[in-house]
């Protein structure tokens, strides 16, 4: 596709424009807008869990009578916060936001493979988040049967369950456009020279990332569609014979399987939970490396690992469902498939702990971000563990633990890395630099809060006490002795939330700084770094295309005159 | 497929022809087994295997998979083991499902 | 600055890039069809009672739409070898063809599904009716999809002959392998919905 220099109006420049670096920032901008929305929800529930009952401040007019909040309105806010975080703020963030502005540059070519289609994605994703939200305002309000949708509960929910369905079938359309263009452009427009072992791991990352993508999600299109038939159509797909609900006797016609929605659902929610973690490995890589001065410890291993984790995703899923009366062998099967993926994870963070080992480290904010990043994931991936061996899952499932484990995988894991990145290449982007003092304050509240919030379910969740409970646990006798916690998580929640203005604040003035004149201000090894303007030229990326002559990381190479050395760099 | 002469894409269209008639037989061959009494097991064994005889035909031929490059295979390859795990384990879950 | 290997094959993987999009892409459609399979396949062993295709659905009309889709595969490619060839009439004579009995298919189907709700038999009837609906009805979808497509490369698009004769050789090229993937899902489709 030729990129003529034809007069651009304001909408095809930036509206509609097809350039892989505008799109990622629409995706950037509207996935932190999302993540706030999302955050945001959350702040308001916790106000519910500390203090059941109580008028909710500031928002409580919104939400009920005398603003005091509902539990189907409690659990519209807990199916919606899960849904936008993953689906409207984490992925896209992840993937479609540092995706499509780093992978073309990383390897050297000028755009992603279809530019067209790219932006089909986008507004694809634009679209299916505003049917999203639309749910809020639909009558009996947003879906509230979990962001997990199980049937016979969701089929018979209001009106705002279908509008998830549509949401989700806009989402997903827009993620396989988009898992696509990033596998094409991998395989196909990779710079000369540039060899599969000499990616960065952050363009292993979103290739695998894409793998799982494409192949997992279309069977939870196929479960919507059913479950959308289910809903307005009749039909009994995953509606079992003599439902009663509420005492009234359905008119369905039954013989269908609530389990056959589950299986359909985690066999995409198990590899989305690696389409959380991987990219968020990817850039931690990138930081860790940078602010070693040091090569990545175990290149190989860590990519041999990160495959075999994306194979092995596909079939660990029914480890979410031990409780529904799996017989032993399956049960069996699965727990084995489980241990044997918490290998590959271990291998990685293994790999990136050693990459410390004798580096000249620099702790800015990227690299604070990241460090963090390996014990909080560490916990995160061992408290998976419990959840992972079926007769230990019998007690933990569905109750506050689970929701402490996967917390601490996405929140002080993958979020903190994404904070990495948009430190960490903020400079590329804009030309400018960020305020450090702001950086580390935003830094070390979070890493406190975070750990305020989410250590605690732990505790509660051995003590029994469920999740999606309205009341936080409040009715129950067992869980009297935790119940202090929930206020304890509260504060921490709404400390965490006022931390993120030191981000905010930051970010603006930033932007409105002055341009440094710097390409590659962190000593950056990849060519991303080293072969282009911050920010890259509009058309084009490079004034000329690089040919990569070393590997991704040669910090330090003995008698060089420079601590790095980039990738294009004639050996 | 950009550097197939002439000769070779006629060579190609009596392939497709011959491929066509090969459809329309196991499409009629199929039907016509479908209306023996054979059990359960030996129809869908028999009926999934017709159909994939004609897949492979259409896969082959008109899609040109025969003779296709490597990355191509490996994607197919990868799709395949995939829907198999879809196909296969949410079944043996049902099956070895605990009946109280 | 171009894109690079959009017509020309890139040397090492011998393909251009539309090519491996369009095997991506099918390959997430294997995945849709079969999230769809495996729910028959859940449903129909976890079911007391299942009916006989057969004795529902009507099978000689299916096995004449079976023909049709097995003709249009052929046009479709004959319509691509017309363009290897350089024989543009024979392409747009292929291509109206694939179009015309792809339509056929359709009306057939619309017969089938207006017979089955006047005898009072809907999706919502039982699980057999449910999934035989829903799966023909995703793959009548993508018909439709594909006949939209094909139909644009048939009159508006065609211009693209003239600009970039090999460019849009390999359009056409990715819109076959589409429609033969639409005609593979109905080679399964067909014994299992309604022979077995």
């Amino acid at each position: 596709m030729s990129t003529d220099h034809h007069k651009e109006s304001f909408l095809t420049k930036y509206i509609f424009s097809t350039d892989h670096k505008i799109i990622g920032l629409q995706y950037g901008i509207t996935s932190l807008v999302w993540l706030l929305v999302g955050f945001t929800l959350m702040m308001i529930m916790r106000y519910q869990l500390a203090y059941p009952g109580n008028p909710v401040p500031i928002v409580g007019n919104l939400l009920g009578e005398g603003g005091i909040m509902p539990s189907e309105m409690y659990n519209s806010l807990g199916a919606m916060h899960g849904t936008i975080m993953i689906f409207l703020g984490v992925v896209p963030l992840a993937f479609g936001a540092f995706g499509n502005y780093f992978l073309p540059l990383q390897i050297g070519t000028i755009d992603m493979a279809f530019p067209k289609l790219n932006a089909a994605s986008y507004w694809m994703y634009f679209v299916g988040s505003i049917v999203m939200i639309v749910g809020f305002f639909v009558p009996g309000g947003a879906a509230n049967s979990g962001w997990t949708s199980y049937p016979p509960l969701s089929v018979t929910a209001t009106m705002g369950q279908t509008v998830w369905l549509l949401g989700m079938v806009f989402l997903i359309t827009s993620s396989l456009l988009g898992s696509i263009n990033i596998l094409v452009t991998v395989i196909q427009l990779r710079a000369k020279g540039m060899t599969w072992m000499k990616l960065p791991i952050f363009v292993w990352t979103q290739f695998i990332t894409a793998f799982l993508l494409l192949l997992a999600f279309p069977p939870l299109e196929a479960a919507s569609v059913l479950q959308l038939m289910d809903r307005l159509v009749g039909t009994s797909f995953f509606m079992p014979s003599g439902l009663v609900v509420s005492g009234v006797v359905q008119n369905y016609t039954g013989g269908g399987s609530p389990l056959l929605w589950q299986h359909l659902f985690w066999f995409l929610a198990h590899p989305e939970v690696y389409v959380l973690i991987l990219p968020a490995f990817g850039i931690i890589t990138e930081v860790i490396a940078n602010n070693t001065r040091k090569p990545i410890w175990g290149y190989k291993a860590m990519v041999y690992a990160m495959v075999f984790l994306g194979f092995m995703s596909f079939i660990v899923w029914a480890h979410h469902m031990y409780i529904t009366g799996m017989g032993t062998s399956i049960g069996a099967f699965f727990q084995t498939t489980t241990m044997i993926i918490s290998i590959p994870s271990v291998v990685i963070l293994t790999t990136l702990f050693l990459s410390l080992w004798g580096g000249s480290i620099r702790f800015n904010t990227p690299m604070l971000f990241a460090l963090a990043f390996i014990p909080m994931f560490g916990i995160g991936g061992l408290t998976g563990l419990p959840l992972g061996l079926a007769a230990s899952d019998i007690h933990l499932h569905d109750t506050y633990y689970v929701i402490g484990h996967f917390h601490y995988v996405v929140a002080p894991g993958t979020i903190f890395a994404l904070f990495a990145g948009i430190y960490y290449w903020f400079p590329k982007i804009t030309g400018k630099r960020t305020n450090e003092t702001l950086g580390k304050l935003h830094f070390f509240f979070s890493f406190i809060f975070m750990n305020g919030v989410f250590m605690p379910m732990f505790v509660q969740g051995l003590a029994g006490v469920s999740r999606r409970l309205w009341d936080g646990g409040e009715i129950y006798a067992h869980a009297a002795d935790v119940l202090y916690l929930n206020e304890v998580m509260s504060i921490s929640a709404w400390l965490l939330g006022l931390a993120q203005i030191f981000f905010i604040v930051n970010m603006i003035i930033s932007l409105r700084g002055k341009k440094t004149g710097e390409t590659n201000p962190w000593g950056a090894t990849t060519i991303d770094w080293t072969d282009t303007t911050s920010p890259p030229l509009g058309h084009g990326n490079f004034e000329t295309v690089p040919t990569v002559y070393r590997g991704p990381y040669e910090y330090s190479v003995p008698g060089a005159d420079k601590d790095f050395t980039p990738q294009s760099e004639k050996g | 497929m950009a550097d197939l002469t002439p000769e070779e894409i006629r060579h190609h269209v009596k392939t497709y022809v011959i491929v066509f008639v090969a459809l329309a037989f196991f499409t009629i061959v199929t039907v016509a087994i479908s209306y023996l009494d054979l059990g359960v097991g030996a129809s869908v064994v028999l009926a999934l295997g017709v159909a994939s005889i004609k897949g492979s035909l259409v896969a082959c031929y008109f899609m040109h998979l025969i003779d296709e490059k490597i990355t191509v295979y490996w994607t197919l390859l990868i799709t395949a083991t995939m829907f198999l795990i879809l196909m296969l384990l949410p079944l043996g879950n049902m099956l070895a499902q605990i009946k109280i | 600055m171009d894109i690079p290997y959009t017509v020309k094959d890139r040397p090492d993987t011998g393909l251009y890039n539309g090519k491996l999009g369009i095997w991506l892409f099918l390959g997430s459609e294997v995945m849709l069809f079969g999230g769809l399979f495996s729910a028959y396949v859940f449903l129909r062993t976890g079911a007391e009672s299942w009916p006989t295709g057969a004795d529902i659905l009507n099978v000689p009309l299916a096995t004449l739409n079976t023909l049709f889709l097995i003709t249009s595969s052929v046009t479709m490619v004959m319509s691509w070898a017309s363009l290897k060839l350089k024989e543009f009439d024979k392409f747009k004579l292929y291509a109206g063809l694939t179009l015309l009995l792809a339509a056929s298919f359709l009306v057939v189907k619309y017969f089938e599904y207006t017979a089955k709700f006047h005898h009072g038999l809907f999706p919502s009837t039982n699980n057999f009716l449910g999934i035989y609906f829903t799966l023909t009805g995703l793959h009548v979808l993508h018909i439709i999809g594909g006949m939209i497509v094909i139909f644009f490369f048939w009159m508006p698009g065609a211009k693209m002959w003239e600009s970039d004769p090999d460019r849009f050789t390999n359009r056409i090229e990715i819109v076959g392998l589409y429609w033969h993937f639409v005609d593979l899902v109905w080679i399964f489709l067909f014994p299992v919905l309604y022979l077995l």
